[in-house]
């Protein structure tokens, strides 16, 4: 794939090394041509000197034979421009990567009205990361679809855990949960989950779910998720102030607290954000972290701006409790020095930012040529989930799910209407415009039609 | 240095050296010539050694610029040691040091030899001496680099240190798209100038030859007359594709993609410019010399487009001719080709950047307070790149300047000296009196011919590859 970076700072060149890596044509475009030449020297690719927001530069950096324009510079401005001129100039999807909260608040729009691909702001993205990290420690693995709003968790049931025996259409009977099992895992085999389906121990499942119900089933199985009650955060910037917003949402009673030494943005924060308890007093004062109960937190978050002071916090925190640490830290340079530390969860958010971008781009790559918007392996090479945006005269629209033919492995995760999201049963019925986002084994999906018998 | 990195790298080269013989065995087989065996062993030699360096895993592939420029410096010191090999073995060349003067002369695409009658020489010889021309135009790291898949960023290293110019920039993205598309590019102008050379009469072995020959201005003839026993059509065809040759391939690219503007670019103007008025002015000085003007003008052309091409081909001996003629032949030596092109010598965008960077300080004499940058074709030259530029030429001056003083030990005349470190240095070939376009290298001594060598390489690799073998913190690990 064709793909122009705009900005060649941190997530530029990381962006760029990884994605050359991954075989696609990279070209960068700076208004920095000494950061450009040190991006060619790192890795093969190809630099134009001059401000992407221009006709000319993109021209010349070839958007017309582009498939993706991703603007990572400084400026939220200059990137959303970026991308306007881009659809303009060329034939391509664009990423942009928008910081300010006022405009990100506005993602859907933009990304509406401006034909943007996607929005990503580190800053949340890095929020979204230490939120799952605190709900659900113990999980294997966490993916997102739908472009983040639907999350699918992976875990292995324990021994002696009561689902065991129980089969798959009997969990809402038995539980009274409300949760989608998509995939089984058993001794090197990956089911779709079909009705009839019984679990035994140890298997892997995977499950949809919104985060109350899944907390919910997970209370019910027995299945300990460790998941934290309340947090210490330290530090009052943005990735804290998303971070408390997403906990909140999410429902399960955590309780918040935020250590920030700027009574102004205390006040900030306060006015922002409710059942929060906000601090205001230096977190690298040791009594300060021990008033405020370090000893018994369940979770400490260190989110200052200097690396050095979050990895000491840390450290601090570990020493003097058994609090689930996450330590953000910005710099990925000297990543071999704080990984032999003994932290918990090492949060990199232009990292988050890269992976959230590479992730993206990899799926666009598989859905060249098909009616699947974005693709995403669940079992490697074996099972696979795709995101189908459904057309109007598609001949399954209308009719209950139960009642459609499918494939036998085949299974409907989940339908997006709107900013709503399904998590479908059989009485519902798909809608023109939905997508949906189907999980197969059939590893060929090109369209919606290919699911039915 | 990475001595890892550096040994499987040369591998490769001994591996590719040993498929390029393939061309001289083939054309052995057809004449059914022994100097088979001599290739045949010599290839035998290159895979063995190639297949051992190239099978151990290497577990640190990054390059740093100065690894780059060492294993260009030392994979054309090896492609040159075993080029030589055949054409000694065979006993076409019966020194070594001969031998190796060749093959150097042949990779550099210099086109200086010290044969005083090649039409004695095996087919197979003179085939693999055209060859060499064609490798070396382009460079054989390039050619590594479109066909073996060597991963990382790291590569540019390479290209920059074997591709002539002051600043080398990717047409595309991907290094190995890059030298594909400039290898596709080269090889269909070679095939259409073989084709044309066909057309005018010449048999497949002369076009091969010539074509070879001329795609990497290199300029190895194939008979003692060099171009002189040709039709004047088959001289006007290889005028056209010497000059050709030597105008920046990222041109053609530009053509290719519809960039017309970016495709004539100042350099490529200069350069036109250039020959031209030199053509005119010889035209008129050696009228008198021939019987119509239109055959003094093919002449000139013929060696204008020769020298700056820097190919070294002849159809009259220009020693010959007036002074004010050879004083501006001498001069198109050192002006040399475009940058990004097979041709050698200083570089007209050199030039043109060494004049706009006079034109500046001469500037800021007068208006010191003055800022001004160095542009061209709307872009400013960067601080970096001028800078090059002059330590380029200052470097180029010692060279030069210390190989004369080694010639001056042979007791020949100055003119000769002069010319044949300038015909060797800019990759050119023939000089004026004893080393003139009827003449060779033959008569020097050894350290002369050993000094001559390391011109043509320091030349064709632009000098600091070369220069950083003396450097003895480049061995350090």
């Amino acid at each position: 794939m064709n793909i122009i970076i705009v900005g060649c700072g941190k997530v530029g060149s990381a962006l760029a090394a990884e994605l050359n890596e991954e075989g696609n044509n990279i070209t960068v475009v700076d208004v920095d041509a000494d950061k450009l030449n040190d991006a060619a020297a790192k890795s093969d690719v190809m630099g134009v000197v001059g401000n992407g927001a221009t006709h000319l530069t993109l021209q010349e950096a070839g958007i017309s034979r582009a498939h993706l324009l991703i603007a990572v510079t400084g400026s939220d401005e200059l990137n959303l421009l970026c991308c306007i001129i881009a659809r303009k100039a060329g034939n391509c999807q664009t990423i942009a990567r928008v910081r300010d909260p006022q405009y990100s608040r506005d993602a859907a729009y933009l990304k509406k009205e401006l034909g943007l691909a996607m929005v990503i702001n580190p800053e949340f993205a890095a929020a979204a990361e230490i939120a799952r990290v605190l709900r659900f420690p113990s999980a294997m693995k966490i993916d997102t679809f739908a472009k983040g709003r639907v999350e699918m968790m992976k875990f292995r049931l324990p021994e002696g855990c009561p689902l065991a025996g129980c089969a798959v259409k009997d969990i809402a009977g038995r539980f009274g949960c409300d949760v989608l099992i998509c995939t089984v895992e058993r001794d090197d085999e990956a089911y779709i989950a079909n009705g009839d389906l019984v679990f035994e121990e140890r298997d892997v499942i995977s499950l949809i779910a919104t985060p109350k119900n899944a907390n919910d089933f997970f209370r019910k199985i027995k299945y300990k998720m460790n998941s934290v009650k309340d947090v210490m955060i330290v530090g009052g910037g943005g990735i804290s102030h998303y971070l408390c917003e997403i906990l909140r949402r999410s429902g399960n009673g955590i309780s918040v607290k935020v250590i920030e030494k700027n009574p102004k943005r205390c006040d900030e924060l306060c006015e922002a954000l409710e059942d929060v308890t906000i601090i205001n007093g230096n977190a690298s004062e040791k009594a300060v972290l021990l008033e405020e109960g370090l000893e018994s937190t369940g979770g400490f978050v260190a989110l200052t701006n200097l690396d050095e002071e979050n990895i000491f916090l840390s450290l601090f925190a570990k020493r003097v409790s058994h609090a689930k640490v996450v330590t953000k830290i910005n710099r990925i340079d000297f990543d071999e020095v704080i990984r032999p530390l003994d932290l918990d969860s090492i949060i990199y958010p232009k990292n988050i930012t890269c992976e959230t971008i590479v992730r993206y781009v990899r799926a666009m790559k598989n859905t060249i040529g098909s009616n699947v918007e974005t693709l995403y392996n669940i079992v490697k090479g074996k099972i696979e989930a795709a995101e189908f945006h459904i057309k109007e005269g598609s001949p399954d629209i209308g009719i209950p799910l139960a009642q459609l033919q499918f494939n036998a492995s085949v299974l409907i995760a989940a339908i997006l209407r709107g900013k709503q999201v399904v998590i479908p049963r059989g009485y519902d019925t798909i809608q023109p415009d939905d997508s949906v986002v189907i999980v197969s084994n059939h590893l060929e999906m090109h369209d919606i039609t290919d699911i039915l018998k | 240095m990475n001595y890892k990195m550096v040994t499987y790298i040369l591998g490769w080269i001994m591996i590719f050296e040993a498929i390029f013989m393939a061309v001289p065995s083939i054309t052995a087989v057809i004449y059914g010539e022994s100097a088979l065996w001599s290739f045949l062993i010599t290839a035998g030699i290159c895979l063995v050694i190639g297949g051992l360096l190239t099978m151990k895993k290497r577990k640190k592939t990054t390059l740093y610029a100065r690894d780059g420029l060492a294993i260009v410096a030392l994979s054309w010191i090896v492609l040159s040691l075993f080029g030589a090999l055949p054409m000694w073995m065979s006993g076409a060349i019966p020194s070594f040091v001969d031998a190796l003067f060749e093959s150097v002369s042949g990779f550099t695409t210099t086109g200086a030899s010290i044969l005083s009658d090649v039409e004695a020489l095996p087919r197979s010889v003179l085939m693999w001496r055209s060859f060499t021309h064609w490798v070396g135009g382009m460079g054989v790291l390039v050619f590594i680099m479109a066909f073996l898949p060597l991963s990382g960023g790291q590569n540019m290293h390479l290209m920059r240190a074997e591709s002539p110019g002051p600043s080398v920039s990717k047409l595309v993205p991907r290094v190995r798209t890059t030298a594909l598309l400039l290898y596709s590019i080269y090889f269909v102008l070679t095939l259409l100038e073989f084709i044309l050379l066909l057309c005018g009469g010449m048999t497949v072995f002369e076009a091969m030859n010539t074509s070879f020959a001329t795609a990497g201005t290199g300029g190895f003839g194939i008979y003692n007359t060099s171009m002189g026993s040709f039709s004047p059509y088959i001289q006007i065809v290889v005028t056209v594709f010497m000059l050709l040759f030597s105008i920046n391939f990222n041109s053609y690219f530009f053509i290719l993609v519809g960039k017309l503007k970016e495709a004539f670019s100042l350099e490529v103007k200069v350069f036109v410019f250039v020959v031209v008025v030199s053509v005119t002015i010889i035209t008129a000085n050696i009228t008198s010399m021939f019987e119509s003007v239109g055959e003094a003008l093919r002449h000139s052309a013929f060696t204008v487009g020769s020298v700056i091409s820097t190919t070294g081909f002849s159809t009259a001996d220009f020693d010959l001719w007036p002074e004010l003629s050879k004083a501006i032949l001498v001069m198109l030596m050192f002006i040399g080709a475009c940058a990004g092109s097979t041709g050698g010598g200083i570089k007209v965008s050199r030039i043109v950047i060494l004049i706009k960077g006079m034109a500046k300080e001469l500037e800021t004499a007068v208006h010191p307070r003055e800022v001004k940058k160095i542009k061209m074709d709307g872009h400013i030259v960067e601080h970096e790149t001028v800078r090059a530029v002059n330590v380029y030429v200052a470097a180029f001056v010692l060279v030069y300047a210390v190989s004369m003083l080694v010639l001056s030990f042979d007791d020949h005349s100055f003119t000769t000296n002069f010319t044949a470190v300038a015909a060797t240095i800019n990759n050119i070939g023939p000089g004026l009196e004893l080393v003139g376009p009827t003449c060779n290298f033959g008569f020097f001594s050894v350290p002369s011919k050993l000094v001559l060598i390391f011109d043509m390489l320091a030349g064709r690799l632009e000098l600091f590859p070369m220069l950083i073998l003396f450097k003895p913190s480049a061995w350090k690990k």
